[in-house]
């Protein structure tokens, strides 16, 4: 309201100023003062789609008069009283308005005032609307059908495998390796540093790095070979003791599992990345594993191991950290890999066929890039417009983000 | 119950969030934020279990005499002396006049972090300068045909960023300077690889999510 207010005075300012020059002359004066600008017309209120009911479009077609002579809109909102009050001013280029934090269910007309040199013009005001609320964003129609086809996909193939149904997975060569690396740590009498990233729980890609931590950690126990897990967020730390435990539970080696293999450092980035370049070159881990989200510091650490001759495996889904790994570890999981390496890992039929369940969303992204492709190559070398109409209206609704 | 109770608080959870993207209504328009906080909530309290637990390691070793215990005593006094000026100069502050925060300029807390702590980080952060040398030299050695590929990649994209690129391939037409070179790499081969990537990505995150939701993959709760 107080912006509201301070528009009005804004534009009246600049009115009274113009009108102020225009009394230099005696014509224009004249003029002004009898001469009111056209008021706006066909005014419309519109209930504001797919809000939480608070809102109103309010539009209207521009006055007819002189575009100089016109210093903007005032908008006027009346309860159903005809009592106007105004809410809101735009800019005579603007011919619309968002009244927003009005009550869901009640009814409001408007009015629009055309602001010019000798006064304000009002309309006709518009006729009743009332603000709404829909139960779905139906404008996301698009991601609820992917969503739809993918998650089913995802859920059939689970059920599918369920029921005893052979499935195919590709050899990831990262995950191949997992052993045997913890295997050579094991027989250098080293032990296996385990980071993974410096983001906290609530990220996907530390989830995904904790889950490979629980069969890393029962490979380790097997081997009774040694873990170390120094990490930047004190929940990672409570999550990892709580899997390594368990590994070491399930290995029926209770009694080789300490706290301190997993332990904070500190959340400041440098900080921990000082900390862990320090523990590399002291305690020379024969394997080092980096699995889950990193920034700046990826090169950093995976420089380090390779200096100290460890063997590397890596995992990340932030693209601009990918080269880094691949140059610097043996192995890189990269994106969805290191997704997949805890249902890989755990060979589990139900969770192999998750994965075949994302690769019919592969297939529905390359039917899509093809037939954009195709479509788009067509409509702007041979000008065919069902290809561009084909382009504008299929491909942008399903796939363009609103 | 142990499993079974996060099992399904996730699962619940999971569900609400995914539906709650397509429901523009209260109070499922706030989910988001308000998860964000209370997470942030629960993260706050933990860092002290994480701050304990570094503490209660460094004495143990310093107790010990383990190897290197000397950095562990500086561990403890960094420690301490941080908290010290942060709450001193904090309690300080309030009670002054006028009023100062612990991290405002001319506090022994900003003198720390400003000259100090800060320094520190940019020189871990200047290591990676000399890393990204010796990883370009290990990347760029053309053993392979994929190998020989990112080397004469490298070499457009270096040069095209660099005046002397186009300074040496000024006489050839528009766009088939260095430069224009430089940026096709960037711009086409480059995008369609990140961009396949990214799809990748999008589908694990939605495969990883659903085996959560599911319950499928409880590693994360400390099992198989």
């Amino acid at each position: 309201m107080r912006i509201a207010s301070f528009g009005i005075f804004i534009l009246l300012v600049f009115g009274c100023g113009l009108t102020a020059l225009a009394q230099d002359d005696p014509i224009d004066m004249v003029e002004s003062e009898i001469v009111l600008p056209a008021p706006a017309s066909k005014v419309i209120a519109l209930n504001h789609k797919y809000d939480i009911g608070e809102i109103l479009d309010v539009s209207w077609e521009s006055s007819t008069s002189d575009p100089e002579l016109v210093f903007g809109y005032i908008i006027y909102r009346s309860e159903g009283d005809n009592k106007f009050d105004s809410v809101g001013a735009v800019l005579s280029k603007i011919n619309s308005f968002s009244d927003e934090e009005l009550i869901p269910g009640k009814s409001y007309n408007y009015q629009i005032g055309t602001i010019g040199a000798s006064g304000v013009a009002l309309s006709e005001p518009s006729e009743p609307a009332i603000p709404d609320w829909e139960l779905f964003n139906l404008e996301m129609w698009n991601i609820a059908l992917i969503g739809f086809i993918i998650c089913g996909a995802v859920i059939a193939y689970i059920f599918s495998a369920k029921a005893g149904r052979k499935l195919f997975i590709r050899k990831i060569g990262g995950l191949e390796a997992l052993e045997e690396a913890v295997g050579r740590a094991t027989e250098m009498g080293r032990p296996i540093l385990f980071i993974p990233g410096i983001q906290d729980m609530d990220d996907v890609q530390t989830l995904a790095a904790i889950t490979i931590l629980g069969k890393v950690a029962r490979v380790v126990a097997d081997y009774d070979s040694k873990i170390m897990m120094p990490v930047s967020r004190s929940l990672v730390m409570t999550s990892a003791r709580e899997t390594i435990k368990e590994a070491y539970l399930s290995a029926g080696r209770p009694d080789a599992y300490s706290d301190d293999m997993a332990y904070y450092v500190t959340d400041e980035q440098f900080g921990y990345v000082a900390a862990v370049n320090g523990l590399m070159v002291r305690e020379k881990p024969a394997t080092c594993l980096y699995l889950g989200a990193f920034f700046a510091e990826s090169l950093i650490l995976s420089e380090t191991g390779n200096s100290i001759g460890a063997i590397q495996i890596a995992g990340t889904a932030r693209p601009g950290q990918l080269p880094f790994f691949v140059a610097a570890c043996d192995y890189t999981l990269i994106g969805e890999e290191l997704f997949a390496a805890s249902a890989y890992l755990s060979g589990d039929p139900k969770q192999l066929g998750s994965l075949k369940g994302q690769d019919l969303g592969k297939v529905v992204a390359m039917v899509a890039i093809v037939l954009g492709t195709l479509a788009a190559t067509l409509a702007s070398a041979w000008d065919i417009e069902i290809m561009q109409k084909f382009l504008d209206n299929v491909m942008l609704g399903i796939f363009s983000n609103h | 119950m142990r499993r079974e109770i996060p099992i399904a608080i996730t699962f619940i959870v999971g569900v609400v969030f995914a539906v709650s993207y397509f429901i523009p209504r209260e109070p499922f328009s706030e989910f988001e934020s308000q998860f964000g906080d209370w997470f942030g909530i629960i993260a706050a309290f933990a860092i002290w279990l994480g701050a304990m637990n570094l503490m209660k390691i460094s004495i143990v070793k310093i107790g010990r005499k383990s190897p290197d215990y000397f950095y562990s005593i500086l561990i403890i006094v960094s420690f301490l002396m941080i908290v010290f000026f942060g709450f001193f100069e904090g309690y300080k502050g309030i009670y002054a006049d006028p009023q100062f925060s612990y991290r405002d300029a001319g506090t022994g807390f900003n003198w720390i972090y400003e000259y100090i702590y800060s320094s520190l980080s940019a020189t871990m952060f200047a290591l990676l300068a000399f890393f990204v040398a010796s990883a370009s030299y290990r990347a760029f050695r053309a053993r392979n045909l994929e190998a020989t590929l990112l080397l004469i990649s490298a070499f457009f994209v270096m040069f095209g960023r660099v005046p002397i690129g186009d300074m040496l391939t000024g006489w050839l037409p528009d766009g088939y300077t260095m430069s224009g070179w430089a940026n096709w790499i960037m711009s086409v081969p480059n995008t369609a690889g990140q961009r396949a990537i990214m799809i990748g990505i999008a589908l694990g995150l939605v495969s990883t999510s659903l085996r959560i939701i599911l319950g499928l993959e409880r590693s994360y709760l400390g099992g198989e």
